[in-house]
């Protein structure tokens, strides 16, 4: 009998951390696209997802530079600008049984990119959708994106007179089934909806404000860390709890009023009440408590709607169990007898 | 004024307003014609509209075999007041012009044989539900020319059963019009013009059908996978034949779908999925027109680079920009070939007919996946929507050719040692593993941006160049796989190359030539690019070589210029484009006024 390995060092399929890791970081130092990377590398670890089944998607600008730095040993693909979830659709079909994760930034999701990231939203491909919302065009050197708030004033740019795009308010329009907002500065929060959104059957949109140390961080910028650290309002406290068999888990709340979501595979989301209920199921409740912080000026974060049920993007498609890129010849081409009787058709 | 009589050799032009039925009835006369076991082809001329603006129906008999689009149709059919006397104009001395007797406008031609026919009385006497009458009166030109050029009625049942697939209801409707309008005329017309056909058995064991049709089915015998695509004339009857034909020939014995297709959002999304799913491991593709492919040119680069098998066909039409949606050209050529910034070349497949969009539509698969590139297959508006006599479809006369694919048993043999973009057999061609393959050194990541033999990124001045290179090899390796061009020679002076939909008109160009002008000429039909060394030689062995192509610029004499500079002092230009498909008596013509310079 070999010797069980520490549960300290290895997670439920035998894998280490380093199964997990990606390149080193070529971003900034204290970007916040680095933390979230770490993030995405623990809540794999953590959830026991083997790195092989698992797809990374990119577009083009920081964030999208970022799937290079976790999971090595999965499959990435960085498309051209804004224009990744049509990439990640087409690959969806091929073998339905892999989870995606889809890394984009603001400029690349709500400038360039929002026809696509509208679609595949309203198509409901199964895909955690991650957006590094730092305000800002950072590989380019600093000029605004369409989530730069109005009045934003930076160096050489002057100052933003434009109103934001809001990408969990896109989202929720485009009947996404999972919605998000979270702070990379808030990392336990940025796992646990990571978890969930990857154990989502569906489009999971998770808009992460990411702070650009180096062209937005002024500290009366919404993307900054420090505005975001005094103005976020969660909605609750998050747990995600995998759905594992003979497997007890402590209760990771141990008072006060809990709300349990149910996912999909079986996994439970558990959200904790803050200060006051907050239902998540609720579409119109999430417009509304959106539209509130955004007059109040308070950064909103946790599952802000979600909708368990509605058939992802594959599912609707009749697919076999087997996944179509292992189907041979033989499965492939009609056999030659309905070539004549096809001919006989146009004589 | 009835001279000698003309059997199974004319054209007519239909004259009818869009949208009014009149396709039925057009191609009830064309199928009539096709099951008679004569040659014939019809050219749709339709406006970008819906309802209510001209369209004319071109329906060529040839017992001759010749199919191209004339010059000048001998009979004239006027149902449309808007143009009536454009048609009427149209008819040649000596022809027929038939014309419903409801148009009230000055004839003012005696030169002609004039047929009024009661088209609104006919169909409004008819026995038919009233609220059918609209549709089918188009039916009763169908009848009166039956009667007049000597269609047996027996075949117009046929054909017209034919067009509602077996329908007996919505066959015996129409027949009642054409029998009702076949009875009038004997009754009251008398034939004065020389025009009839007569059966022949020069049809047998062919099709009539259209190079979307045949793409798409093609594509499913290929083994098609994935298909995403967004609406565009002419292009759209391609992606809409998948969906008719996908079901039927493409389920799992539990009734699975062995494929999916997919209508994106714009031609952006259409192409990054098919990019996706190819990258993926399916046998995917899209199907655009020229404003379509514009859009898609970032993607295709991507394709191209980062070494993604996909199919992209373009079914060209006039450009530039919206141009005209609903006419023909071959002017997406040159765009094509570079399609992209950057350094790039892609591999064109050429179709020159339904039984070659057929051939084309598998075999593209088997070279994308080859070639891990993009391929592009260029067909047109004529060869894609028009009806063609068409030699049957032919099953695949080899396995498909999934290329090079490593799956985890491959690495286990490799023990893991392998690199994406590794040039292992000196070919261009690397090695590739697709999402889902679970052996822990299967993954890599593909990327638009400068990346090494491992696909990481590099900005290294030599890691870039030898990576372009080695793709630029690929194109070479290409010419091996391709079609052949087709050859006829008897060593002429003069060369003909063409490709495509033109390929008609050149053939009956030779005949004319050779005929009436003693100019004889030799003919390659190039069915794929690059150039292999056929086409080479091909050129080498002539003194002056003619490109005939429906663009404005001559793009495949431009392309071939580049590929053979040595020789581009021999080649002209017979380029023509004005929507419409070029004709035999155009090409004869241009071509002679450059021989007697």
């Amino acid at each position: 009998m070999t010797t069980p390995a520490s549960p300290a060092q290895v997670n439920s399929i035998g894998l280490t951390k380093t199964d997990y890791r990606g390149l080193p970081s070529t971003l900034c130092p204290g970007c916040g696209h680095n933390s979230i990377a770490n993030q995405i590398i623990a809540a794999c670890y953590e959830m026991g997802l083997l790195p092989e089944k698992v797809v990374k998607f990119s577009g083009i600008g920081c964030s999208s530079k970022s799937p290079a730095y976790f999971l090595n040993r999965s499959f990435g693909f960085n498309g051209v600008h804004g224009r990744m979830p049509s990439l990640a659709t087409g690959a969806r079909f091929a073998d339905t049984s892999l989870e995606f994760i889809g890394v984009s930034g603001d400029g690349d999701t709500a400038s360039i990119g929002m026809g696509q990231f509208k679609h595949v939203v309203r198509r409901n491909a199964a895909m955690l959708y991650i957006v590094e919302n730092n305000g800002v065009y950072g590989l380019t050197k600093g000029q605004f994106s369409a989530t730069a708030e109005v009045g934003l004033a930076l160096k050489h740019q002057g100052t933003n007179p434009y109103m934001p795009v809001d990408i969990c308010m896109e989202a929720l329009v485009s009947n996404a089934t999972f919605v998000a907002r979270s702070f990379a500065g808030d990392s336990k929060q940025v796992r646990e909806l990571i978890k969930a959104g990857v154990a989502h059957n569906g489009i999971a949109v998770l808009d992460i404000i990411s702070p650009c140390v180096t062209f937005n961080n002024e500290e009366n910028s919404f993307h900054s860390y420090t505005w975001s650290k005094d103005h976020t309002e969660p909605l609750h406290e998050i747990a995600f709890v995998p759905k594992l068999k003979e497997i007890e888990f402590d209760d990771p709340f141990e008072e006060g009023e809990v709300r349990e979501v149910t996912m999909h595979d079986g996994s439970v989301v558990i959200l904790k009440k803050l200060e006051k209920d907050y239902d998540p199921t609720d579409r119109w409740q999430a417009l509304r408590v959106m539209e509130e912080a955004q007059r109040k000026n308070w950064l909103i974060t946790g599952l802000i709607y979600y909708e368990q049920g509605r058939p992802s993007l594959t599912d609707l498609y009749n697919l076999p169990e087997k996944p179509l890129n292992r189907f041979t010849e033989a499965e492939l081409r009609p056999a030659p007898e309905t070539l004549d009787s096809l001919n006989a058709l146009f004589t | 004024m009835s001279t000698q009589k003309i059997v199974n050799d004319f054209a007519i032009s239909i004259a009818t307003v869009n949208g009014s039925g009149s396709q039925t009835a057009n191609s009830t006369l064309l199928r009539a014609f096709f099951k008679m076991g004569i040659p014939a082809s019809g050219k749709n001329l339709f406006p970008s509209n819906i309802q209510g603006l001209p369209t004319w129906y071109l329906i060529r008999v040839s017992k001759d075999g010749f199919t191209a689009r004339k010059d000048v149709s001998e009979i004239g059919v006027a149902i449309n007041p808007a143009t009536f006397m454009q048609d009427l104009q149209a008819v040649p001395p000596g022809g027929a012009f038939f014309y419903a007797d409801d148009i009230r406008l000055p004839i003012g031609r005696s030169d002609i044989s004039l047929y009024p026919m009661p088209v609104k009385a006919i169909s409004r006497e008819a026995d038919i539900p009233a609220n059918l009458k609209e549709y089918v009166a188009n039916m009763v030109y169908v009848g009166v020319l039956a009667h007049m050029l000597g269609i047996p009625e027996s075949v117009i049942h046929e054909s017209v059963s034919y067009q509602f697939k077996g329908k007996e209801k919505a066959t015996e409707v129409n027949m009642i019009v054409v029998r009702a309008a076949m009875q009038w005329a004997a009754e009251n017309l008398t034939k004065t013009d020389p025009f009839a056909v007569e059966p022949m058995d020069k049809t047998k064991g062919l099709l009539m059908t259209d190079g979307n049709t045949a793409a798409a089915l093609g594509a499913i015998y290929g083994g098609l996978q994935f298909a995403a695509w967004y609406p565009i004339t002419p292009s759209s009857s391609l992606a809409e034949t998948l969906n008719q034909y996908l079901p039927k020939l493409r389920k799992t014995a539990d009734g699975k779908n062995t494929y999916a297709v997919l209508q994106a959002e714009d031609e952006l999304a259409a192409i990054g999925m098919a990019i996706g799913a190819g990258w993926a491991g399916l046998r995917s593709m899209t199907a655009t027109a020229g404003p379509g492919l514009s859009l898609m040119t970032e993607y295709a680069g991507l394709a191209y680079f980062a070494e993604v098998p996909v199919v992209v066909w373009d079914i060209q039409r006039s450009g530039p920009s919206t141009g005209l949606p609903t006419r023909t050209a071959q002017g997406d050529l040159t765009m094509v070939n570079f399609l992209s910034h950057g350094d790039t070349q892609h591999v064109i497949l050429l179709p020159g007919d339904p039984k070659e969009c057929f051939e084309f539509g598998w075999q593209a698969f088997d070279l994308a996946e080859r070639l891990q590139a993009p391929i592009f297959v260029l067909s047109d508006l004529d060869l894609g929507m028009n009806q063609w006599m068409s030699k049957p479809f032919e099953y695949p006369n080899r396995p498909m050719d999934r290329g090079k694919v490593l799956w985890e048993e491959d690495l286990e043999k490799l023990n893991g040692i392998w690199a994406r973009y590794k040039d292992v057999d000196g070919d261009g061609i690397p090695y590739r593993t697709v999402p889902g393959n679970l052996h822990p050194a299967a993954a890599w990541f593909a990327r638009g941006a400068g990346h090494d033999e491992t696909s990481r990124y590099s900005e290294d001045p030599q890691v870039w160049e030898s990576n372009l290179l080695r793709i630029k090899k690929k194109y070479e390796t290409a010419k091996q796989y391709l079609p052949a061009p087709v050859i006829d020679e008897s060593g002429q002076e003069i060369g003909l190359i063409a490709y495509g939909s033109v390929t008609p008109a050149v053939e009956e160009a030779r005949v004319l030539l050779a005929s009436q002008s003693g100019v004889r000429t030799d003919f390659l039909r190039l069915r794929a690019l690059p150039c292999t060394q056929e086409v080479h030689d091909f050129v080498q062995r002539h003194q002056r070589l003619y490109f005939v192509e429906a663009n404005r610029d001559g793009q495949l004499r431009q392309l071939a210029s580049i590929a053979m500079p040595g020789e581009a002092h021999k080649f002209r230009s017979a380029c023509h484009t004005d929507g419409l498909p070029l004709t035999a008596r155009w090409v004869a013509n241009t071509i002679l006024a450059q021989e007697e310079k």
